[in-house]
């Protein structure tokens, strides 16, 4: 009895340390964000509060805390409510199978505990792409309750989207499954130990080049960012889905996207560019002397890698315009969806000529 | 304690399937069949199939469901009008059904006259869990799965697929008439 305690003390502290960190890392994106876009258009970027303009993310966050709380006249009140929720719980609840760092297994007061994934199981990757299909019904409830034209059309073009595009990341994802032979994330991250030439992006038989790209392309755009914003096109259809929605419900949604931003780059990190592993063998501070902090370098190898993503996702938003819907859709079904299946065939037929280690 | 979570999820899945019919509005129709997939899911969780329970919510719930909310907001369905001219025949499939179950349920209860149906649900539950902790070893059921679909049942896998296949044409042909019969004239 005292250790089922311990075990779910212990839990309940992973899961606060990871969404806490979830959080931080989205208040320091909405800073990140208009900074780097606005060094990218020759701007300073918000300058006012605090020095430097740091503090800008409380700002906002208290600003957001304590607008009025508007719900439309003939909206739907229950599901007016419950569509933020419905977007915001499945963008967190993803990360519980992500590994943040090495497989380590420490024992605790006689209980085995896993400190850098909250939970290892066998079918990771299936778990978070449940999940994420399971966001599209906030967006498409919240355009539905708010009674307006505007959230409609917004609501109606991200279930498209989104179901159109989660169909791709599937597809890109199995060629690295076919590698790896497993769907834990944390044996796939194992399997592309020692070197950045066995990431599976690089790897032998064949490499995962095109699914990495087909995996971007389609994580922005099932995140609804630019240039996949459609649903929330400002010049068409005002802010889309979220045209009704303020204050806190508001903010749901805010948080909702940028978790998912983080959790897409999360995936993209651990299946294609090795995880926590180093672009090199072994590690470092192991070989200066300290193999008990080893750990600290596959952590700090997984943040960078993920920043990565997460800059690019800014970038892309500097850079490209928004595309036609027409196009989004044709770009979808002609083009990723084609490249998609190819690398599925051609991957199979390497990892069958070529096993790697089973 | 298996027991339990078993009546729970049997429970919650037969009033959201109730509620699937007799809610008026199609919105909250569509959201307790949500539920319900999501019930459906943890029954395989419970019977160790994490592989199917994966499927189940990718498949059904983000896919399929998202699907028909998309057609029930499009269409703008009134409330009132979608039961009336159904009924009649609805009744007389529900009435037959209904015979059927209690015959069912009559036989069972002769073949194995001591056994209670509440005990009966308890007994095959431990059973079923055991039979799929045979099936599944360590290693996970997805390899399972994959195996066994491609070897013992790969005939009904192989016509399954062609009849999606035939399927996804049907629709293309119904969809795209025009575009056919310009090139015919």
């Amino acid at each position: 009895m005292v250790e089922v305690g311990i075990k779910i003390g212990l839990s309940i502290t992973q899961i606060a340390v990871v969404m806490g960190v979830v959080l931080l890392t989205v208040m320091f994106l909405t800073l990140a964000e208009r900074k780097v876009i606005g060094w990218m258009q020759d701007r300073m970027g918000p300058m006012e509060v605090g020095p430097y303009g740091i503090l800008q993310p409380i700002a906002d966050g208290l600003k957001l805390f304590f607008k009025e709380d508007i719900v439309p006249a003939g909206a739907n009140k229950f599901l007016f409510s419950l569509a933020p929720i419905l977007a915001l719980v499945p963008a967190l609840i993803g990360f519980a199978v992500i590994p943040f760092g090495p497989n380590l297994t420490v024992e605790i007061f006689g209980v085995q505990f896993q400190p850098f994934v909250i939970s290892d199981i066998n079918i990771g990757i299936l778990y978070i792409l449940a999940f994420t299909s399971i966001g599209a019904y906030g967006i498409i409830l919240g355009g539905w309750a708010s009674n307006s034209k505007y959230s409609l059309l917004g609501g109606l073009r991200a279930a498209a989207q989104v179901i159109s595009y989660e169909l791709n990341v599937g597809l890109a994802i199995v060629g690295v499954l076919l590698l790896a032979g497993s769907l834990s994330l944390v044996k796939i991250t194992e399997a592309q130990a020692g070197g950045f030439w066995h990431w599976y992006i690089f790897a032998f038989p064949f490499p995962q080049l095109f699914a990495f790209v087909v995996y971007v392309i389609s994580a922005v755009a099932e995140t609804n960012r630019l240039p996949f914003d459609l649903p929330e096109a400002e010049s068409e259809l005002v802010a889309g889905f979220f045209t009704e929605y303020s204050g806190m419900r508001f903010a749901f949604f805010f948080l909702a996207e940028y978790a998912n931003m983080i959790l897409v780059s999360c995936i993209a990190a651990t299946l294609f560019l090795g995880g926590w592993n180093a672009p090199y063998p072994g590690t470092v501070i192991e070989r200066l002397g300290f193999p008990d902090f080893a750990w600290f370098e596959g952590v700090v190898w997984f943040t960078v890698k993920v920043y990565f993503f997460l800059f690019l996702f800014f970038w892309l938003r500097a850079t490209l315009p928004r595309l036609r819907y027409d196009q989004l859709m044709r770009f979808g079904w002609k083009v990723m969806l084609p490249i998609a299946l190819g690398n599925i065939l051609i991957t199979a037929i390497a990892a069958y000529l070529f096993p790697v280690g089973k | 304690m298996a027991t339990l979570v078993f009546f729970y999820f049997a429970g919650v899945i037969v009033l959201t399937s109730l509620l699937v019919v007799v809610l008026r509005n199609p919105i909250y129709s569509a959201l307790s069949l949500l539920i319900m997939f999501f019930h459906v899911a943890g029954l395989y969780v419970t019977l160790r199939a994490e592989f199917l329970a994966a499927v189940q919510i990718i498949v059904y719930a983000g896919a399929i469901l998202v699907l028909y909310l998309f057609v029930v907001m499009l269409l703008n369905i009134k409330r009132e009008e979608r039961y009336h001219p159904q009924f009649p025949f609805g009744a007389f499939l529900g009435l037959t059904i209904l015979t059927e179950v209690l015959l069912l349920a009559y036989h069972r209860r002769v073949v194995n006259e001591p056994a209670s149906p509440l005990s009966h649900t308890a007994r095959t539950l431990p059973n079923g869990q055991a039979v799929a902790t045979d099936v599944a070893p360590a290693a996970g059921n997805t390899e399972m799965i994959g195996e066994v679909l491609y070897s013992t049942y790969l005939f009904p896998f192989e016509v399954a697929s062609l009849i999606l296949l035939v399927a996804m044409i049907g629709a293309i042909i119904l969809a795209k008439r025009d575009l056919f019969e310009q090139r015919e004239g």
